[in-house]
């Protein structure tokens, strides 16, 4: 510990920091796997539908995929950024 | 460190400024997405005057650059359409406009550029122009009563939440173009950039899903939020 500045252990929290950040990424992960399953299984029970179920199903999925990428955001703000390290 | 978000930096990904020049003692920079921007914007204008001239001297059997203008044009039209409803005719040309920008922003990565739309100060003023259009539709169609009524939904305690929704609209809105754009030109950065001796050929597969297919979601996404929310601010008042 002897040669480690007050900086570099910021540093390295922050990309401990960056990395757990990013597993914000579960959870739309799973919530659009269960849109497109059901989506999948709408189609299945009524075929004509498709082009709208689809643009739907793409729409929700990607006001879902919101939360996962403010935790893109804050890992790549704690990356690049390092708005820690004064 | 640098003050300036996401400003300048060693990696591949970053915006890097071009020159910098005084502006009544403020140094501004002119960065790599302004250029981009602007390549973007000649493109576009370049295939406007393109279809224009085509457009005015079509043929009954159209050729082929009038038949792919059409094609745009009438997609468009559709998407509107079926979404909008009675209001289409106002907010075609506006909606269109933002869909074909995004688009070949987004898609310009494929181009070699850095797209313009992974900078937010690019998606950010296009997030504020829908907040304005909500806003300004709702106060025209609802009047200033419904508006006011709108605000206390259940109750008229509830009125900060509300406020808290519609100003997190914008902001919502900005992000997910701006974070999606600028996740997949930091997924190829890496890419080349950690993968550069074998980086042959093979990364065209991952351009076309992050550049193509995320880039022309995201266009659909945004262009399809717009229109909702307007739609759900003007209401019955076309009726």
């Amino acid at each position: 510990m002897e040669g480690i500045s007050g900086a570099d252990l910021i540093k390295a929290c922050s990309a401990i920091g960056a990395g757990l950040a990013v597993i914000a990424g579960i959870g739309p992960g799973v919530g659009q796997g269960i849109a497109a399953g059901h989506a999948a299984a709408a189609v299945g029970r009524n075929p004509g539908a498709k082009g709208d179920i689809t643009s739907t199903m793409l729409l929700g999925q990607a006001v879902a995929e919101t939360t996962g990428l403010y935790g893109l955001l804050v890992a790549m703000l704690l990356l690049f950024v390092q708005p820690l390290v004064g | 460190m640098n003050s300036v978000i996401l400003l300048s930096g060693d990696l591949g990904f970053m915006i890097k400024g071009v020159f910098s020049y005084n502006l009544f003692g403020q140094e501004v920079w002119i960065t790599t997405s302004h250029i981009c921007l602007l390549i973007v914007m000649l493109i576009i204008i370049g295939f406007c005057i393109a279809a224009n001239r085509a457009i005015k001297h079509a043929t009954e059997v159209p050729g082929t650059f009038q038949n792919i203008v059409e094609m745009v044009v009438d997609m468009l039209d559709g998407m509107v359409t079926s979404s909008m409803g009675k209001a289409a005719p106002k907010f075609v040309n506006y909606i269109s406009t933002i869909f074909i920008f995004i688009l070949i922003s987004n898609i310009s990565g494929l181009f070699g550029l850095r797209p313009p739309t992974a900078d937010y100060g690019v998606t950010f003023p296009l997030g504020i122009i829908t907040f304005c259009l909500i806003f300004f539709n709702k106060i025209k169609y609802q009047k200033i009563s419904g508006f006011i009524k709108g605000l206390c939904d259940p109750w008229p305690f509830w009125a900060p939440i509300n406020v808290i929704g519609d100003v997190a609209v914008p902001i919502s809105l900005s992000l997910r173009l701006f974070a999606n754009v600028l996740s997949g030109t930091v997924m190829m950065a890496l890419v080349y950039g950690l993968l550069s001796k074998i980086a042959y050929g093979w990364p065209a597969i991952l351009h076309v899903y992050f550049d193509l297919f995320s880039g022309a979601i995201q266009t659909y996404v945004f262009c399809m939020l717009t229109m909702t929310y307007v739609a759900d601010a003007i209401g019955d008042g076309l009726d």
